[in-house]
């Protein structure tokens, strides 16, 4: 492990433009089918736009981000050692169809755990306006080299 | 809804939701998340898995979609966390049922709640301090 990550900021994703059906298929594939998740009308009732996505659909986002991350030779984080060890998401608001999201990561902390480390890192996701919108915090536990 | 109403220990939402393998091919198309241990028996089986897992964020987010309806609108929800502490077997024939029991933990100044997720399998915990922020009012 590249103690070295602490602190580091990765480039802001490519914009990803969330679409009415990639909502309702992920709605669906979470087992949350409320109205507001597939029909733009019970949506628009709430004061939204457009479908709302279920909360975790931000993980999506986040992933672009992540795998940045996991792509970089440098960091010491090899994929088949790792799982996840903890999940978070701090909401400004929902993610909406229609948003166009951009989102940043940094490496927040990393803790020796035994021979494996727990890599931290934060997601920041905005929208087109530069807002924020939800922060995705991710423990990654990497098992060390034996 | 209004925290006046709430009590901590309420039960205000709670379901059980039996996973497949379908489910969990189907969560990773949504997801992109296409790790194999997620529907290849061999591969879980060569990483030494006991068996296919589901997703555990397909597990996070199975939980958190329990307490939408009685929320009402999702822009309530002010913050979720889980800890994965245990993995979902999803056997091939006889899937897994996921049990979700939301509960009051707190109640907190300004109208927000802390909701307590318990999250079983085959009455085991599966997540660990999962727990969403709310304003109820």
């Amino acid at each position: 492990m590249n103690p070295e990550l602490v602190g580091r900021s990765f480039p802001p994703t490519a914009p990803y433009l969330v679409g009415r059906e990639k909502v309702r298929e992920f709605a669906r594939a979470v087992f949350t089918t409320d109205p507001q998740h597939t029909d733009p009308a019970a949506a628009r009732a709430l004061g939204y736009a457009d479908v709302v996505a279920p909360p975790t659909f931000a993980m999506v986002i986040q992933d672009l981000a992540l795998q940045q991350l996991l792509a970089d030779p440098e960091t010491g984080i090899i994929l088949e050692r790792t799982v996840h060890g903890d999940q978070r998401f701090r909401y400004s608001r929902p993610i909406v169809a229609g948003d166009k999201l951009t989102a940043t990561l940094s490496v927040t902390g990393i803790r020796a755990l035994g021979k494996a480390s727990m890599v931290t890192s934060e997601a920041e996701i905005t929208d087109a306006s530069g807002a924020h919108v939800v922060t995705a915090t991710s423990v990654l536990v990497v098992g060390g080299d034996d | 809804m209004a925290t006046a109403e709430l009590q901590i220990g309420d039960v205000v939402a709670d379901r059980e939701v039996h996973l497949t393998r379908e489910s969990l091919v189907r969560y990773a198309g949504a997801s992109g998340d296409f790790n194999p241990i997620h529907y290849r028996d061999d591969v879980a089986e060569r990483v030494g898995l006991p068996g296919v897992l589901a997703h555990g964020m397909l597990t996070m987010g199975v939980a958190i979609g329990t307490i939408i309806p009685w929320l009402g609108d999702s822009g309530r929800l002010l913050e979720y966390g889980v800890r994965f502490t245990r993995p979902v077997v999803v056997d091939p024939e006889a899937g897994a049922t996921l049990r979700i029991v939301a509960t009051v933990g707190a109640i907190e100044d300004d109208g927000v709640v802390r909701v307590d997720l318990a999250v079983t399998h085959e009455d085991t915990s599966v997540l660990g301090k999962a727990q969403a922020r709310v304003r109820v009012s």
